[in-house]
């Protein structure tokens, strides 16, 4: 293709050299000191406000860095930390591996500390886009046998040999909560999205069992699905078959999340126009092909957001297995508290817990945030 | 049959997640076929009867009770897995096969043993009574005097049956604090939330012990209750039951007869007595009768851990932090109620 | 793909032919979920036989023999367990209705200040907001009972406004005490709440009609006020306000709110609250924003825009979150069974330990949360509808 070319006498027209920046009108940029005034004192009322704050973060900041900073015992014994008045940090620092491990035995375990490093590392490696590829999720998967198998000592009932099997009712600490979430989202993922499809399907069967699932699971509080798996489900198996405490809890935590992923990517289906089904179906593909190459890759880009907030709520309903009496990473935490010697820092663990908790979440909300932008662009105003 | 074969599914679905399937049959069957037997005791600690030390271990009173029942079974202390169960998870853990023998202070009550929970209790182990802690400010002198207390209580146990029972007795009311974690619970009294704390009196001394002032704290000497404490299995079993209670009655006979862990071997080699001669399994046949790994059950346990009296003196006799005199829980011969039938 | 080739008519074959394919999947589909189901059961029943455990509703007419610490009806322990799910279930209400009005107030505040233009103001509450989602909601309910368990007791109790007091005893708060000459003042206000109702309805077509009128709110407010503001004077004010005095070891007079009840209701209004507050928020911006423009052209003042222009038209988009959030708050409550306030989960659980019937206590406790949570999703759907409406 031959470009138009302009003629000569209207190039002159174009600016050569970039032209100097105009300051802005005087009126609309005062100077700084001036800016800042008006921002927190401009009107009677946002003084007001400003002033309410400044006297919250008077009231509430200094007793609270004292006792957490400058009175706070870092190292110590708990007659050194009651003695300081502060903060008691030298209890978390005493209780620290217990709340990484829980009861799991002493001498073994270097076997979840690997996990933790592999587990670590894949994360690591799926928040970086460049390895979103097919492989990833085999990898995942196989990650998650690993992991299991290396706790455990067995994979799907067998034993590896050299490994001396741990029952799943001495895991504790954070891998308990690692486990109960990671998994519960994995398996989750494949369940909810067939319950999403069954719930848009035109069978009325289909259709029926998969609302049911969906309603029924999330109209009843995540503890009555807990108390269920403890209480009731040993009931339901035949003599002689049980299946251990956690491994209950943790198809219970199953089932709550895949309902409401189903949910979730239900959000995703509705979203996709109409006209990208009809584009499949005028290229001739059947319903399995339409769903795996046009709908689900789109449905489930633009939910991820969604699901990364539903495993923000999943990570953080680990904490209920409490009630069943689990030791997941807050449990063993609490059971730390029952520590004769160190009687009376409920609060700083609490606090350690709930930083734990934070940082988790809020990471990856802030994650979230980002790939939402980075993933749709046109979305973003 | 069809529903085999769906269960056959639902089995191997569960095999996914790498269950541990036991052999239907008895319970003693499955414990000698597992190799271990799983042992529910008062979790996450409760002092002086079970509490795990930094590594995970568990000790105490109710967790030696274990371990020489596992003694009896496998001649081997350490053939014991320990489940932490709650006041109100230990019921379903030993209907649902979770646990094989609840220790873990279980009250020993007419609809626990016949009802629709249906449990074996083979001895008592420990006689206890539902007491009554309060702070040394209130100056409370007898249980009566308690009108409209606020009163800290576990859930799902006898002891918050008798406490409505006895404040209906007096014509008292009050007005209970229901917390099922132990932990919590004494927290919120520790910190003021309830007038009173009542529980067994042995848990109520180990509690106590928690407080963050102990000595500010008075248990008053009404016993409003009778609890006799003793490991719990399912019904069903007579085998089981056989060993657990001769467990039992071998640590309350090396007690009577004064055999100790110091001079166990000692006495096994020199006694005349045959009383002591068939206890310690030197005149040979009690073990094979009651189905024990070998006649010296006995011997292996006072070893491991000595008498009746050395296990409680250890963990939570007088010198302990629970401080707990013998009272009741004395041989026969010195006023207490440990009482073993003949061993023969 | 040059060119089509047209295949050779066949007989289609029934797993190509989508319907006859569909009716062999559900069936399959529903032969397997009959057989499930009927393995559970069957199996339920023989364990359930063999351990000696029973199926039935007859422990419900049994006295429960344990106490309850708090209730809107009055329970003994000679009650029977029926009575005692019925309790647990009104706290279970009462917490969740106080605890609904409650979060909605404060997150609508907490989304419209995150907006404000002060600067101090928006991160404060950004700031709360993102360390209350982002915990677990157990563990701050721990928190706030450790927090209310370590208050001075009732003698030092710190004072929060007239007769109003916080101590580790729970709160104390005035209170008018019940008798029957209060029941013309009940009607009275029923009568003015319908009276204004009608007044604003008369005075909205008023306003459309000729484009001038009185203003609502004050009238409205007169007549819900005054009206049962009559009926006492008539009778002569008898109703008494029971203020809370301390007396001896504990407060008398007023109501007494109890730490468990406060502790859950912080709890939960706190954690709610955060997720509303981001719900309103995302409510507001979604607003184009020449409506903003367009509101301030015609020179009304910003808390009218956001009254009549803005709320109006972000509450399509919050009411939707807005729901799952009351229920989220709803099913929120059974953690209460950690910090002993006794609702149904609490009640529930002590009559499953008590009875041991698991199956039946569970099978009714889940069956009533999702009652409650089906009726909520419908009438927030009515709502939702009425809402919708009015888009033109």
């Amino acid at each position: 293709m031959n470009r138009p070319v302009a003629p000569d006498a209207l190039v002159h027209y174009v600016a050569s050299e970039k032209l100097a920046d105009l300051k802005p009108p005087a009126s609309v940029l005062p100077p700084w000191p001036v800016a800042l005034f008006r921002t927190y004192f401009g009107t009677p009322a946002t003084a007001a406000i400003t002033l309410v704050c400044l006297a919250i973060l008077a009231w509430t900041l200094p007793p609270f860095l004292s006792w957490a900073f400058i009175n706070a015992t870092w190292t110590g014994t708990a007659a050194q930390c009651r003695e300081a008045g502060g903060a008691c940090w030298a209890f978390i620092g005493e209780k620290f591996w217990f709340s990484v491990f829980g009861l799991y035995p002493y001498e073994l375990r270097w076997r979840p500390a690997t996990v933790l490093v592999i587990f670590a590392v894949m994360v690591a490696l799926s928040t970086q886009r460049l390895f979103w590829r097919r492989e990833l999720v085999y990898a995942w998967f196989a990650v998650l046998a690993v992991m299991w198998g290396l706790m455990g000592g067995s994979v799907l009932g067998i034993p590896i040999p050299g490994l001396e099997p741990v029952a799943t009712r001495l895991w504790g600490g954070w891998l308990v909560t690692i486990f109960l979430s990671v998994f519960g989202l994995a398996m989750a993922y494949p369940i909810g999205i067939m319950l999403a499809l069954g719930r848009r399907s035109k069978r009325p069967i289909v259709r029926a069992l998969s609302v049911t699932w969906i309603e029924f699971i999330r109209g009843v509080p995540l503890i009555s699905l807990l108390f269920i798996a403890t209480f009731i489900v040993p009931l339901f198996m035949p003599q002689g078959v049980e299946i251990d405490r956690l491994i209950r809890a943790q198809i219970a935590f199953i089932v709550f999340a895949a309902a409401y992923m189903a949910e979730v990517f239900r959000g995703g289906l509705q979203a996709i126009p109409k006209g990208q089904f009809e584009g499949a179906d005028s290229l001739g593909l059947n319903y399995a092909q339409t769903m795996r190459f046009i709908v689900l890759p789109q449905a489930l880009k633009i939910t991820i957001p969604a699901q990364v907030n539903t495993f923000i709520g999943l990570f953080k309903d680990t904490t209920l297995v409490l009630i069943i009496g689990i030791f997941d990473f807050f449990t063993t935490l609490r059971s730390a508290l029952g520590d004769s010697n160190w009687l009376g820092f409920a609060t700083e663990a609490y606090l350690y817990a709930a930083f734990v908790y934070f940082i988790a979440c809020y990471t990856m909300s802030r994650y979230s945030q980002r790939l939402e932008k980075d993933l749709s662009p046109e979305r973003v105003r | 049959m069809i529903r085999n074969f769906v269960l056959a599914g639902l089995a191997a679905a569960a095999f996914v997640f790498g269950p541990t399937a036991a052999e239907a049959g008895r319970d003693l069957d499955a414990i000698k076929a597992r190799g271990t037997i799983r042992c529910g005791v008062q979790g996450p600690s409760n002092p002086g009867f079970g509490v795990p030390n930094a590594q995970g271990v568990w000790g105490g009173f109710n967790v030696e009770v274990c371990r020489a029942i596992a003694i009896t079974i496998f001649n081997d202390p350490s053939k014991v897995e320990f489940v932490p169960v709650t006041t109100q998870s230990r019921f379903p853990a030993l209907t649902n096969g979770e646990v094989d023998v609840l220790s873990n202070n279980t009250t020993w009550t007419l609809t626990r043993d016949t009802g629709v929970n249906r449990f074996n209790f083979p001895a008592i182990i420990f006689y206890d009574g539902q007491a009554i802690m309060v702070s040394r400010r209130l100056n409370v002198t007898s249980a009566r005097g308690l009108n409209g207390a606020t009163v800290c209580v576990q859930p799902g146990t006898t002891t918050e049956l008798n406490l409505a029972d006895f404040f209906r007795q007096n014509n008292m009311t009050f007005r209970p604090v229901v917390i099922e974690a132990l932990d919590e619970l004494r927290r919120a009294y520790d910190q003021g939330r309830c007038d009173v704390f009542t529980n067994d009196f042995a848990a109520l001394a180990a509690q106590r012990t928690l407080l963050s002032n102990p000595r500010d704290h008075v248990i008053l000497p009404e016993r409003i209750s009778k609890e006799p404490l003793g490991p719990t299995i399912r019904q069903g079993d007579e085998e089981l039951t056989n060993i657990v209670a001769w467990t039992v009655f071998a640590l309350i006979d090396a007690e009577e007869f004064g055999i100790t862990q110091a001079n166990v071997d000692q006495i096994a080699g020199s006694a005349t007595d045959p009383r002591i001669r068939r206890l310690l399994g030197v005149e040979p046949g009690m073990g094979t009768a009651i189905g024990a790994a070998n006649d010296q059950y006995a011997r292996t346990i006072i070893k491991a851990f000595g008498n009746y009296g050395e296990m409680f003196e250890r963990h939570l006799g007088v010198n302990t932090p629970l401080g707990l005199e013998r009272g009741q829980n004395n041989i026969w011969t010195k006023g207490g109620l440990l009482y073993a039938p003949p061993a023969r | 793909m040059s060119t089509i080739e047209t295949p050779p008519a066949t007989k289609t074959a029934f797993w190509n032919d989508p319907v006859k394919r569909g009716l062999a999947l559900q069936t399959v589909l529903i032969v397997f979920v009959l057989l499930v189901v009927w393995a559970a059961w069957s199996n339920m029943s023989a364990n359930m036989v063999a351990r000696g455990l029973i199926f039935g509703w007859d422990y419900l007419g049994r006295p429960a023999n344990f106490a309850i610490g708090e209730g809107l009806i009055p329970f003994a322990p000679t009650d029977s367990y029926g009575r005692a799910v019925i309790v647990g279930l009104l706290n279970t209400l009462r917490i969740a209705v106080v605890g609904i009005i409650l979060a909605t107030l404060l997150g609508v505040a907490l989304g419209v200040m995150r907006l404000s233009s002060n600067p101090l103001l928006a991160r404060l509450v950004s700031g709360y907001v993102e360390v209350v989602r982002n915990t677990p909601l157990l563990l701050q309910l721990f928190l706030w009972y450790a927090i209310i368990n370590t208050l001075p007791g009732p003698r030092q109790a710190l004072p929060l406004g007239p007769g109003m007091f916080l101590s580790n005893r729970g709160m104390k708060v005035p209170w008018v005490e019940w008798s029957d000459v209060l029941w013309p003042v009940i009607w009275a206000l029923v009568a003015g709440i319908i009276g204004a109702f009608i007044a604003s309805r008369a005075l909205q077509r008023r306003r459309e009609a000729t484009g001038d009128a009185p203003p609502t709110l004050p009238i409205a407010a007169a007549l819900i006020i005054g009206l049962p503001f009559l009926a006492l004077a008539v009778q002569g004010f008898p109703a008494t306000l029971t203020v809370p005095v301390l007396q001896g070891f504990n407060f008398t007079g007023g109501i007494e709110l109890s730490p468990e009840f406060v502790a859950l209701l912080l709890g939960l209004v706190l954690y709610t609250a955060a997720f509303i507050a981001e719900i309103v928020r995302g409510g507001i911006v979604s607003v184009y924003k020449g409506q903003w423009e367009a509101a301030r052209a015609l020179g009304l003042p910003a808390p009218r825009i956001m009254r009549l222009v803005i709320l109006p038209q972000a509450l399509r988009v919050i009411i939707p979150p807005l729901t799952s959030q009351y229920l989220n708050l709803t099913k929120n409550s059974s953690l209460a069974v950690a910090i002993g306030y006794p609702e149904l989960v609490h009640v529930s659980n002590t009559t499953m330990n008590q009875t041991g019937r698991a199956v039946e206590v569970i099978l009714v406790f889940a069956l009533v949360y999702l009652t409650i949570s089906l009726l909520t999703s419908a009438f927030m759907n009515w709502y939702n509808g009425r809402v919708a409406i009015r888009e033109r």
